[in-house]
């Protein structure tokens, strides 16, 4: 297992890599640094003297890949790729367009995010697990067909406005919680309510779809036709038999959904205010923080190769047969 | 000589000749200067791969019959008319021009720079309708207060009349509903009898078609005796039609879904969304088609060092977050093209050119799923003994891959590419409010329910602009959505077993 997990945290080096050889090459190649002082400073007071200081200010002012005036090592080294890609593997990040560390403020937006991010995922794959076995229990019935229909009318609604309808519903008409802000501590819970409620039943539709398709190959198979010829109930057959051997793609599937999760935070956060990481990076985009998004671009590539690797490992815990080697 | 006039392309090819003539001398004929953009002639072109293709499913038993089985869900039939219907809108919106200048005393003749296209032209009356600012759907009065000026001088503090909504009203608190009620009615009767022309008229087609006597079908329609579900299409088709018609009645004397900050018509910002949205559901995959297909049967076939290559280069792209990737795309684009302006004659070119490298971002964030079930399904593919028996007689790899593994792997890109549709449509209104979707200038669901966001905290609420995005945006998305599926339940082998 320990081998396993080395070898895959090595196999993930060359794929960081190449996400940062692209990163670099969208950000310095295709835009000169010069292209994106001038773009920064505006028109107006645009001399010679003003974007070398904006480059200097922000490392920009060396060469791209190699640099034949310094000593040693520092050809290499002394340059932006090494100073801007090749230090996020240290986890570096380098300091914003308004002087802050971008390593601080990552750490201390990542608890607002995530807590929004775990109810969401951990709710939102019960509440469809759930309702995808209602569906396959009742599969072939009205309430089977209705129920998929209801799905698809449920996927077929904009992101945005179970965000704006809901926000609209229940913290201007209603009154119940606070529309927007954060707080620290338990008072938090009355400002997350509302974005995790709203991300729970953004995902349903998809979700349980997704999740009666599992159940519904399953059911077909075997040994739930042994399971059913044993005699057993079929509520039974479906928690007993066909829910544990589903997990292996309610697994996969889950690993899947992090990417999602990502774009569910970047608006959620945004629209109700709260200091977390998706939040952060809508901020750097509108303002063209190149820093930070190049920051978040190989952070969310790495929690996705952490994920892979978590869902490898989680195989183990639901199936005996899989073994890491 | 008739093996051509016989061959699946020749019609279609015929077809499509004699539109591309049409479209490349027909604006100079009518006084106009044609202005295609970018997209414009993608669309054509996507338009004219779909007219060849449908022909020549047509003309093949065996592809036929799956298709078959998806018109013969209710759904899936009307799905059909709502999207041909949305399609054939996003067509006329794609069909630019410029009009010439009145008299500019020049030899040569001088042509406005502003670009129309022909659902312009047909909505003129909605896109020249403009108000001074908001005003509420239906509404005659403007939503702010003005302070007006009265004949004798004195002056006071009230909400003006509208320059076009419901200026025929003498008395708007009294005569308003009533007007709409008999304007919608006319408008309801009016519809039904244009949709059960179009029903008619396509009856007789059908017939024809089918060597039936006209009247007997259209009875055995009316009753839901035929194999394919015509009643749902037809019973579409009218309500349709009595939706457009009473639209366009109202849209005389209203502003049905109201105006927007600057008093343009909502309903006409609405609808010209409509190609912004197709635009990127269809074109993005058209971008992302070949390279897909082709990295996905080469890895699955050849394995080795060309699948290593290729499997790294999707799982690295895979890992970044999308919307992500996107963002850094999208910013560099844009310096790119606040850096170059020198490439753009005019601002409609520069947004068509973010639009199309929109679409091929999403393109690259998007081929990644599609590669990998390819290269899955060649993988197994390639030890059936069909191939193994084709290696043998020494037939070249590429024959093998065009004529034995693509047509066997193509049911898994044509479910890909429906499902991907909606999705994309999606995705361009939160791309758009994240502010990395298409240009600020460019009318799209997403800007229109960006711009409104922010007024929804006004007191009493600007509401219409949001709702009128969001209603026609699912009014696309749903048909695609229960299309897609019934396309899946039809071509996916795996389910249909599972039934």
């Amino acid at each position: 297992m320990f081998a396993y997990i080395l070898r895959r945290i090595f196999y993930a080096i060359p794929i960081l890599i190449g996400v940062n050889l692209l990163t670099f090459t969208l950000f310095f190649v295709v835009n000169s640094p010069d292209d994106m002082a001038r773009m920064h400073l505006g028109e107006k007071h645009l001399t010679p003297e003003a974007i070398e200081k904006w480059k200097h200010n922000r490392g920009y002012d060396k060469p791209l890949l190699y640099n034949d005036k310094a000593e040693g090592a520092g050809k290499f080294t002394d340059t932006i790729f090494f100073t801007k890609s090749v230090s996020l593997f240290a986890f570096r990040f380098g300091s914003a367009d308004d002087g802050r560390d971008i390593g601080q403020d990552i750490l201390q937006r990542m608890w607002p995010s995530l807590a929004i991010a775990v109810p969401v995922f951990i709710v939102g794959i019960l509440f469809n697990i759930t309702f995808a076995l209602l569906l396959a229990f009742f599969r072939g019935t009205y309430l089977d067909v209705w129920g998929v229909i209801l799905c698809v009318v449920l996927m077929s609604i904009s992101a945005l406005f179970y965000i704006i309808g809901g926000q609209y519903l229940v913290g201007k008409m209603l009154h119940l919680v606070p529309i927007s802000g954060y707080d620290t501590g338990l008072n938090s819970f009355k400002f997350l309510i509302l974005p995790v409620i709203i991300g729970v039943i953004g995902g349903i539709g998809a979700g349980t779809r997704w999740y009666r398709t599992i159940f519904l190959e399953e059911i077909n198979k075997d040994y739930v036709r042994t399971a059913r010829a044993k005699g057993l109930s079929e509520l039974r057959v479906l928690f007993r038999h066909v829910l544990k051997n589903a997990m292996i793609p309610i697994l996969t599937g889950a690993v899947v959904i992090i990417p999602q999760l990502f774009m569910g935070s970047l608006l959620t956060e945004s629209f109700f205010g709260i200091p977390g990481l998706g939040s952060y990076t809508i901020d750097a985009i509108q303002s063209q923080d190149f820093a930070i998004v190049r920051a978040m671009v190989f952070l969310g590539s790495v929690a996705y190769i952490v994920g892979l690797i978590m869902t490898d490992i989680s195989y183990t815990l639901v199936d005996p047969r899989i073994r890491l080697d | 000589m008739n093996r051509y006039f016989s061959a699946f392309w020749f019609r279609p090819l015929l077809a499509i000749s004699f539109i591309t003539l049409l479209l490349a001398v027909g604006p100079e004929l009518l006084g106009v200067k044609s202005a295609y953009l970018t997209t414009d002639k993608l669309i054509f072109v996507l338009f004219a791969g779909i007219v060849l293709l449908v022909s020549y499913i047509h003309q093949k038993k065996h592809l036929l019959e799956p298709w078959r089985q998806v018109f013969r869900q209710r759904r899936a039939m009307i799905s059909l008319v709502v999207l041909v219907t949305y399609a054939s809108i996003g067509m006329l919106d794609s069909i630019h021009f410029r009009t010439p200048l009145p008299d500019s005393g020049h030899d040569n003749q001088q042509y406005s720079v502003e670009s129309l296209s022909v659902l312009d032209v047909m909505l003129d009356r909605l896109r020249s309708q403009e108000e001074k600012t908001y005003s509420a759907p239906f509404a005659a009065y403007l939503y702010s207060k003005e302070t007006i000026t009265h004949a004798d001088g004195s002056q006071s503090r009230e909400y003006p009349r509208l320059v076009y909504g419901g200026r025929h009203l003498a008395d708007p608190a009294r005569d308003r509903a009533g007007d709409i009620l008999r304007t919608s009615l006319i408008g309801i009767v009016l519809g039904a009898v244009i949709g059960k022309l179009l029903c008619l008229l396509l009856a007789w087609r059908i017939a024809r078609a089918s060597q039936q006597k006209v009247m007997a079908l259209w009875w055995q329609i009316w009753k839901g005796q035929t194999e394919l579900p015509w009643r749902s299409l037809f019973l579409t088709l009218i309500l349709l039609s009595i939706a457009i018609t009473s639209a366009w009645m109202l849209s005389k004397y209203y502003h049905v879904f109201g105006t927007d900050k600057v008093g343009k018509d909502v309903l006409y910002l609405s609808i010209k969304s409509i190609r912004t949205g197709l635009v990127i559901g269809t074109l993005t995959t058209l971008i992302m088609l070949p390279f897909a297909i082709l990295l996905g049967i080469l890895a699955g076939y050849y394995r080795g060092w060309v699948d290593d290559v290729i499997q790294y280069l999707y799982t690295t792209l895979s890992s970044i977050p999308g919307v992500l990737l996107i963002a850094a795309a999208i910013l560099s684009i844009q310096v790119y093209i606040s850096t170059h302006p020198e490439l753009f004659t005019t601002g409609t070119q520069r947004a068509d050119l973010r639009l199309l490298a929109l679409c091929v971002i999403l393109g690259i964030t998007s081929w990644t799923g599609l590669c990998r079930l390819l290269r899955a399904e060649t993988l197994k593919l390639r030890e059936l003994d069909y191939i193994q028996a084709a290696t043998a007689l020494g037939v070249k790899n590429f024959v093998i891959l065009g004529r034995h593994v693509l047509p066997n792997v193509m049911h898994i890109v044509l479910i890909m590419v429906v499902l991907d549709f909606s999705a994309l449509v999606l995705a361009e209104a939160v791309l758009s409010y994240v502010g990395v979707g298409v240009d600020p200038s460019t009318i799209s669901w997403g800007n229109m329910i960006n711009g409104a966001r922010l007024e929804l905290a006004r007191e009493p609420m600007v509401w219409w602009s949001l709702v009128a995005a969001f209603v026609l945006m699912f009014a696309l998305v749903l048909p695609a959505n229960l299309f897609s599926d019934a396309v899946r339940d039809a071509f996916d082998p795996r389910l249909r077993e599972s039934r």
